[in-house]
């Protein structure tokens, strides 16, 4: 018990970010129209690629193999992540910019 | 020390950025920028970490490696983003998504035997251990379960509708929570040597993805790849707790939430709930609707074009079959004739038309369909009783009246175009197969409705040049 108390006060400032975090995704996407769910799927989707930032870290700091070779394909997977899914995302936008004029 | 100082002014920009450009994407004037501001912060993210980034007082090494592992994802994450065809577009959104969970995953498994900080022992029940744990389980899923979800919108996976595998699939969540559970019991040992056991875990957790998404209907498939994307989410953001980094804390859960939220909504769009998704086997069982009454009467090439040709108003209700057969330029062609007639020509879309929601406005968009003759399935229906022709091109569900009037369907309750209020109906189709939810559509036994079979691209070809001919 006293475990788990001594872990949430260490991880004070993060549980704060997580708490507020989940009322502010909440707000932020509440009123969304029907139109813009796939592309909004697709932008959070991009944004969640932000793992990469993770596996950079970890790639960074690997010294034998095996962990080089993972991070390498860490870093990869992440970076398609991103990269695919804002480029994905804006192609879908645009469309709806064009007709709009 | 001035380098980690501009590191985390750079995350916490990083984050204003995404919950900014999140926001933005919610609306339709400004969600591309939206996208971009969103971008901008992840290169930022990114960019930061490889030039400040210290663990121990040591820097980033291996750099080479790094930023050749960035080019080759950028050069193929960019070129099949700007080559997918938009039909394919659902599937590729549930790829990518996919990477991110392998990558939250790969991440979890190589900092494991790190846990120790440096020590050779680490405790194993603690917050640190269940957090990298979880994160190694939920990257996982959402990897396993978007290549299923991925395989099924491509059509290179099946259904497989077994009532008992949702007990199975129980089962097998609740095996990885005592899996986790053990690992934590195991005391203070060398993390190296629970190894094994974490290998394990990934393996049972890549079945449990594939058994989670395999019974869900390929219709549903939206609504599972959205849920997925806030699982991956969830596991970007326990990276960023097991490094203390905001920016992925933030993303992560940002999208965590949203994306839930995102889900809910999607569902409520089918008038049905999350668990009837997850577990519900949809469709099949459905008494609905007797066959037989009435019949299906076809009409030819020629009559329809007169029909069409001599209207003053025309709706157009476009599904995924027209989207599958490549025929939006052409559906765009015969809306163009039309108007050069003076007929006035509009599309309903209905909310979940296509494989997404709005996946239907992208399509239409991709086409050069413009804005304004895309109506909303609220703002048509009332219009419809003083529509001379409905054309429906290959949907089926979505103009379904059993939806309205058949309380033993499993349809019941979702809202339609009402179709059938139209002064007369053409439906083109490929045969008389039913649609996704697998169930008869008494609109096609309609005594205003008139069938015309046959691929949607060639049938709208003839009715072009037959239209031109007039």
């Amino acid at each position: 018990m006293e475990n788990i108390l001594a872990f949430i006060y260490e991880y004070k400032e993060p549980i704060f970010i997580i708490i507020l975090s989940i009322f502010l995704g909440i707000e932020v996407i509440s009123h969304v129209p029907a139109v813009l769910h796939t592309p909004l799927m697709s932008g959070a989707n991009a944004i969640h690629g932000v793992v990469i930032i993770g596996a950079i870290i970890v790639m960074g700091h690997a010294e034998s193999t095996l962990p080089m070779i993972l991070g390498f394909i860490a870093v990869i997977l992440g970076t398609l992540n991103v990269v695919g899914g804002f480029v994905v995302t804006d192609r879908m936008l645009e469309m709806f910019k064009k007709k709009k004029k | 020390m001035i380098g980690s100082y501009i590191l985390e002014i750079s995350y916490i920009l990083a984050s204003i950025f995404f919950i900014v450009g999140l926001k933005m994407l919610s609306h339709p004037e400004s969600a591309r920028k939206g996208n971009i501001i969103a971008a901008v912060g992840m290169v930022m993210a990114i960019v930061f970490t490889i030039l400040f980034h210290k663990k121990d007082g040591q820097s980033i090494g291996n750099i080479g490696f790094i930023i050749t592992a960035l080019l080759i994802g950028t050069v193929i994450g960019w070129g099949v983003a700007k080559k997918v065809k938009m039909t394919a577009m659902p599937q590729l959104v549930s790829l990518f998504n996919g990477m991110g969970g392998a990558c939250a995953a790969l991440i979890s498994i190589m900092e494991f035997p790190h846990i120790a900080h440096g020590g050779e022992y680490a405790t194993m029940f603690s917050g640190e251990v269940l957090n990298i744990l979880l994160g190694l389980v939920i990257g996982t899923v959402s990897f396993s379960g978007s290549m299923i979800a991925y395989g099924k919108l491509n059509g290179n996976v099946g259904d497989l509708r077994i009532k008992w595998l949702r007990y199975v699939n129980m089962g097998m969540l609740l095996v990885i929570i005592g899996f986790i559970g053990y690992i934590m019991s195991l005391g203070t040992i060398p993390p190296g040597e629970a190894m094994f056991l974490v290998y394990t875990l990934v393996a049972i957790s890549v079945v449990y993805g594939v058994l989670f998404v395999m019974p869900i209907g390929g219709a549903d498939m939206p609504v599972v790849i959205s849920l997925l994307n806030s699982f991956t989410g969830v596991a970007a953001a326990t990276g960023g707790f097991l490094y203390q980094n905001q920016a992925m804390l933030t993303g992560g859960i940002l999208v965590g939430s949203a994306g839930t939220i995102l889900t809910v909504l999607m569902c409520k769009a089918m008038n049905r709930s999350l668990l009837n998704v997850i577990v519900g086997v949809f469709g099949g069982g459905g008494v609905a609707a007797e066959q037989g009454e009435g019949t299906i009467k076809e009409v030819s090439l020629g009559d329809a074009s007169v029909l069409l040709s001599y209207s003053q108003k025309v709706v157009i209700v476009p599904g995924y079959g027209l989207a599958v057969a490549q025929a939006q330029h052409l559906c765009h062609d015969l809306e163009k004739l039309l108007e050069e007639k003076g007929v006035d020509v509009k599309y309903a879309i209905h909310p979940v038309a296509g494989r997404m929601p709005g996946h239907m406005n992208v399509l239409l968009a991709e086409a050069d369909v413009s804005y304004e003759k895309l109506v909303e399935m609220d703002d048509i229906n009332p219009d419809l009783p003083n529509t001379d022709v409905v054309v429906i091109i290959g949907a089926n569900d979505v103009v379904n009246p059993a939806a309205e009037n058949d309380p033993s369907s499993p349809i019941y309750g979702m809202p339609i175009i009402k179709a059938h209020d139209a002064r007369n109906i053409i439906v083109m189709k490929r045969g008389m197969g039913k649609g996704y939810a697998a169930i008869e559509n008494m609109l096609f036994f309609n005594d205003k409705t008139r069938m015309l079979f046959g691929d949607a691209k060639a049938t709208l070809q003839k009715l072009v040049a037959d239209i031109k001919e007039l």
